[in-house]
């Protein structure tokens, strides 16, 4: 994204007093590698980003590199059901994580349920970044009234947990990869909303938005083409730790049975599946997927963390 | 001026800062001394380490700096090499400093008496009554009006300039030898400003306090020092009586600063300006740091000059000043025909 | 005075913003609080000519308006009272094409040079902008036009892919001055436009501003504290205090011998290079704050003539001499 910088001995053709007057710019990073730089200051981030980039590689290569499809009923032995970490299966195979009750391998089933929770977790944050960043946008430059209706509507949003929000929705809609992303968009737009209203509202009384007033630029042009850029890196902050909220969320609420069908089966199915097995020591059914989910969720909110860091001007030296 | 041994002497002062992208010589070999009751100007542009050199005198600098070099002597005793803990001790006692912004003397919750009576016992076994009285006084001489009823107020209901008068006030409060101010009345407006410079010129005559008023600003420096030094780069390029520099500055820098002054114009006609800008700190020039900047650079700027003293108490730091009329006609001031004073 | 037709007329001119009370502070006044819309009259009653080819300076200090009253003339605020005349023809009742056309004839150049260029956009969409959305350019000109301004300002266009952080500050000023040249202005109006620089960078950007004089026959609303810029630059002085006009007078007829107190005061207060170490009584007491401005006279309160009457009564501008008006009962008295 970066394009080579000008050679900063240059002199000006002009070649008119001033600008001779004018020495070059001094050679300066580029904002890009600045921000690489600044990240990988912290070695905690780099492992996390590692990490997470292992996961999404494992989600999105899913069908590929598991040893077994878990859902094709022609692999699936249930004379394999329940063995022990490193077993071997019948037809010579090796259950490195062991099986589920079902006779499933552990390792392609978290494989594939990484690949759910991933998707239904950035699939909701997209859309919910959409949602929120339009009506925070709409609330901060619009104003008065509509702003005050806008932001009750917010908090009153953001003053219920939202576990009980979602519960609620999914109570109303039904199970659904659709019904379970519509239930975390509502229960998270809020965030969204009410951080691009704050950083809109900075901006908004920033010279350059006068001076684009100034310039006789239109509303939408000022909104997207100048407030909106500068309020991208909050969004993308709060949009890592969302998303890694909403795989939580989608987990709790797929533990509890209302969430995803057992056809399309996330980590936090599996973890319900193998709970009845805890108290009869085949620990292994739940604890896996549950690590799968831990990593996945530290890796992300540590990615955050460093992130806003980095973008945070006011923490910048 | 009295020949007494001065109250602040700095030597070769060196203040570095270890950045990733190299090391930022933001005070280099910055020497001057202060006598009682002196007020001296420190004057540059962003970036010429003045305010570096004002916070390094209080042993103010945060990491990535560092003091790497040089002497401060106060009183005589030795600063540099002192433990934070003598430094703390020091500091409003001996030595105080006044901010730009008076929110970093002051704490926005607490009552101007509860700061102002706990900065005195800090340092002083007084009983509260007498601090509470020291207090009010040294509100009343910075010139708060009604200071027994100011005293129970907090910070936020006092204006931009009530507020610097109450750090200043508090900096007072332990009689220093030595006060930096850094930049104090840049950020207030014309007529408040004229009157805190007032107050604060009565306040050095009347207490033989010694100053240090660092700012960018020569008008200022004119109406209230005794003598100027300017800064460039890290270093001072000229220093002398306030007079004498800003009536006949012989480095081209500071000729260019007082000279580029719109009352020093005629008005309507472009002014004389300096060409380029400030060189970065982590790119130097080689010898002279204002040398790409100035008309009158030749090889011989190649190399750093000394800032050589000229007796009357005057000293410049260049190959090719702008001597007066009358000295340059007595000829032979090269570069190699001066003579080391 | 000649008959001609100023290029920019303000007449009456105010400006009011009212902090509303918010759902809080309506639910303490249902209990008996006393919460009350606060109104600060930012500019108030402010009449002010400009000729084509002028430079009118503005001075006061903080809290006197003169950056508000820039932001009115250069169409970023409307006026809550008064009329803004841009060549004969009221501004507010202008509508389309017009309307842009008057908009864009009247530019401002900041005062902070960091947070006037929008810090995600590179120079050449900062300048390009504009003049490629009115279509003032043809767009396979636009790189072409882009390259000119920057020249005119005394930058090197092979800088129009950097971002602004790049740029030390002077030259950031420079981008915004190219900025504004882009739409091809008549006007500029500089809101302290040199007060964050570097003082060996202000006189550079003080004589781009001349230049710019000369070569494109601009006329300009320079707005600032520093009396000294004013001085040199202007050809006509304005100084504004608490949102009224209390002095307005050829520059070399102000300095000679201003007649307003306030005026007075200022001038005295300035510190100057070549005035050192003078004897002198500062005036007395703060500026007082906008949002209850004395009675009467808004400096009676700080002024060491001031009577009764200046207590009661607001003072109107009268002109003393020609072209040189003064808001000050004492003119009265003398005759």
């Amino acid at each position: 994204m970066t394009t080579p910088n000008t050679q900063p001995g240059a002199t000006p053709p002009g070649g008119s007093a001033l600008a001779a007057a004018m020495p070059a710019v001094p050679p300066v990073e580029s904002p890009l590698r600045r921000f690489l730089s600044d990240f990988s200051a912290s070695w905690l981030a780099l492992l996390a980003t590692l990490m997470l980039a292992v996961i999404i590689l494992i989600a999105l290569f899913a069908p590929w590199i598991s040893p077994q499809d878990p859902y094709d009923l022609a692999v699936v032995s249930i004379f394999d059901a329940r063995l022990p970490p490193g077993s071997t299966s019948m037809d010579g195979t090796t259950f490195w994580l062991g099986t589920d009750g079902a006779g499933r391998d552990l390792l392609s089933a978290i494989f594939y349920g990484l690949r759910i929770s991933l998707s239904v977790g950035v699939m909701s944050g997209i859309i919910a970044i959409i949602v929120g960043m339009s009506v925070g946008l709409a609330a901060a430059y619009a104003g008065g009234r509509t702003e005050t209706l806008i932001m009750r509507v917010v908090d009153l949003q953001l003053s219920l947990p939202a576990v009980l929000i979602a519960l609620i929705l999914l109570a109303i809609l039904g199970k659904g990869v659709d019904k379970i992303i519509i239930a975390l968009v509502i229960a998270q737009w809020a965030y969204y909303a009410r951080t691009v209203r704050a950083s809109a509202l900075v901006e908004r009384r920033r010279e350059y938005v006068e001076a684009a007033a100034c310039l006789g630029l239109g509303h939408a042009r000022i909104v997207f083409r100048h407030i909106l850029p500068n309020c991208v890196a909050p969004l993308i902050v709060v949009g890592t730790v969302q998303t890694a909220h909403a795989i939580a969320l989608e987990a709790t609420l797929s533990f509890l049975g209302v969430g995803l069908p057992l056809t399309e089966p996330s980590l936090g199915l599996l973890i319900s599946n193998g709970f009845e097995y805890m108290l009869s020591g085949k620990y292994w059914i739940a604890v896996f997927p549950g690590v799968a989910l831990l990593l996945t969720i530290v890796s992300i909110n540590i990615v955050g963390d460093q992130l806003r860091d980095v973008l945070n001007p006011r923490l910048q030296k | 001026m009295s020949q007494t041994s001065p109250v602040l002497q700095v030597e070769d002062l060196q203040t570095h800062f270890f950045t990733r992208a190299g090391v930022a010589r933001a005070v280099d070999g910055v020497s001057f001394s202060l006598g009682r009751g002196e007020v001296m100007g420190l004057v540059g542009e962003s970036g010429s380490g003045k305010t570096v050199t004002g916070f390094s005198l209080l042993g103010l600098v945060d990491p990535p700096g560092r003091i790497v070099g040089g002497s401060i002597r106060l009183g005589g005793e030795e600063l540099i090499g002192r433990s934070e803990r003598d430094w703390q001790a020091l500091r409003g006692t001996r030595i105080a400093m006044i901010f730009q912004d008076p929110m970093m003397t002051l704490n926005p919750v607490l009552r101007i008496d509860t700061q102002m009576i706990e900065a005195i016992r800090a340092h002083a076994p007084v009983s509260e009554a007498d601090a509470r009285e020291r207090a009010r006084a040294a509100l009343a001489r910075v010139g708060i009006p009604s200071p027994d009823e100011r005293l129970a107020a907090y910070p936020h209901q006092f204006s931009g300039g009530m507020r610097q008068r109450v750090a200043i006030a508090i900096a007072l409060l332990n009689e220093p030898d030595v006060i930096v101010a850094d930049e104090p009345t840049t950020a207030l407006d014309v007529t408040i400003q004229a009157q805190i410079l007032y107050e604060v010129r009565k306040l050095c005559a009347e207490t033989g306090m010694a100053m240090i008023w660092i700012t960018h600003d020569l008008a200022v420096v004119g109406g209230l020092a005794d003598k100027v030094a300017v800064m460039y780069a890290g270093r001072i390029v000229e220093e002398g009586p306030v007079d004498a520099v800003l009536d006949g500055p012989l480095h081209p820098y500071t000729h260019g600063l007082v000279g580029s002054v719109p009352s020093q114009n005629q008005r309507g006609q472009k002014l004389t300006q300096i060409p380029g800008m400030a060189p970065s700190l982590l790119s130097l020039p080689p010898g002279c740091s204002f040398a790409p900047r100035c008309a009158r650079a030749d090889g011989a700027c190649a190399v750093m000059p000394d800032l050589v003293g000229s007796g009357d108490g005057r000293a410049m730091r260049c190959h090719h000043p702008h001597l007066p009329p009358g000295e340059a006609a007595g000829g032979a001031i090269g570069e190699t025909g001066r003579a080391r004073a | 005075m000649s008959g001609e037709q100023p290029l920019l007329r303000l007449e009456g001119v105010s400006k009011r913003f009212t902090k509303h009370l918010d759902a809080a502070e309506k639910l303490v006044n249902l209990v008996g609080g006393r919460r009350r819309e606060e109104v600060v009259h930012a500019v108030d009653d402010v009449s002010l000519d400009v000729r084509e080819g002028e430079v009118v300076g503005l001075v006061g200090e903080s809290g006197c308006g003169k950056s508000t009253l820039g932001r009115v003339v250069a169409g970023v605020h409307q006026p809550s009272d008064g009329k803004v005349i841009w060549r004969g023809k009221d501004v507010s009742g202008l509508t389309g094409a017009a309307r842009r056309d008057a908009l864009l004839k009247i530019q401002m150049i900041f005062q902070d040079p960091m947070s006037s260029l929008n810090p995600r956009m590179r120079v050449a969409d900062i300048i390009g902008e504009a003049p490629r959305v009115h279509g003032l350019v043809p767009a396979a000109d636009i790189p072409a036009y882009v390259d000119e301004m920057l020249q005119r300002v005394g930058l090197d266009p092979a800088y129009k892919t950097r971002y602004p952080h790049q740029f030390s500050g002077g030259q950031r000023q420079r981008i915004g001055i190219a900025r504004a040249l882009a739409v091809k202005p008549d006007f500029l109006v500089c809101d302290e436009s040199i007060a964050a620089l570097d003082v060996s960078i202000q006189a550079q950007v003080l004589n781009l501003f001349m230049d710019l004089r000369t070569d494109l026959g601009l006329t300009y609303l320079f707005i600032s504290h520093d009396l000294g810029v004013v001085e040199h630059l202007s050809d006509r002085v304005v100084i504004m205090y608490l949102g009224r006009v209390v002095e307005s007078a050829p520059t070399e007829a102000l300095f000679g011998g201003p007649n307003h107190p306030y005026a007075r005061a200022l001038l005295d207060e300035v510190p100057r290079i070549d005035r050192r170490k003078r004897a002198f009584q500062p005036v007395k007491g703060e500026i007082p704050s906008p949002l209850s401005p004395p009675s009467g006279c808004h400096f009676h309160p700080r002024c060491p003539h001031a009577t009764a009457r200046c207590r009661e009564e607001v003072p109107r501008l009268r002109e003393i001499a020609p072209g040189w008006t003064s808001a000050c009962h004492l003119n009265d008295e003398r005759g």
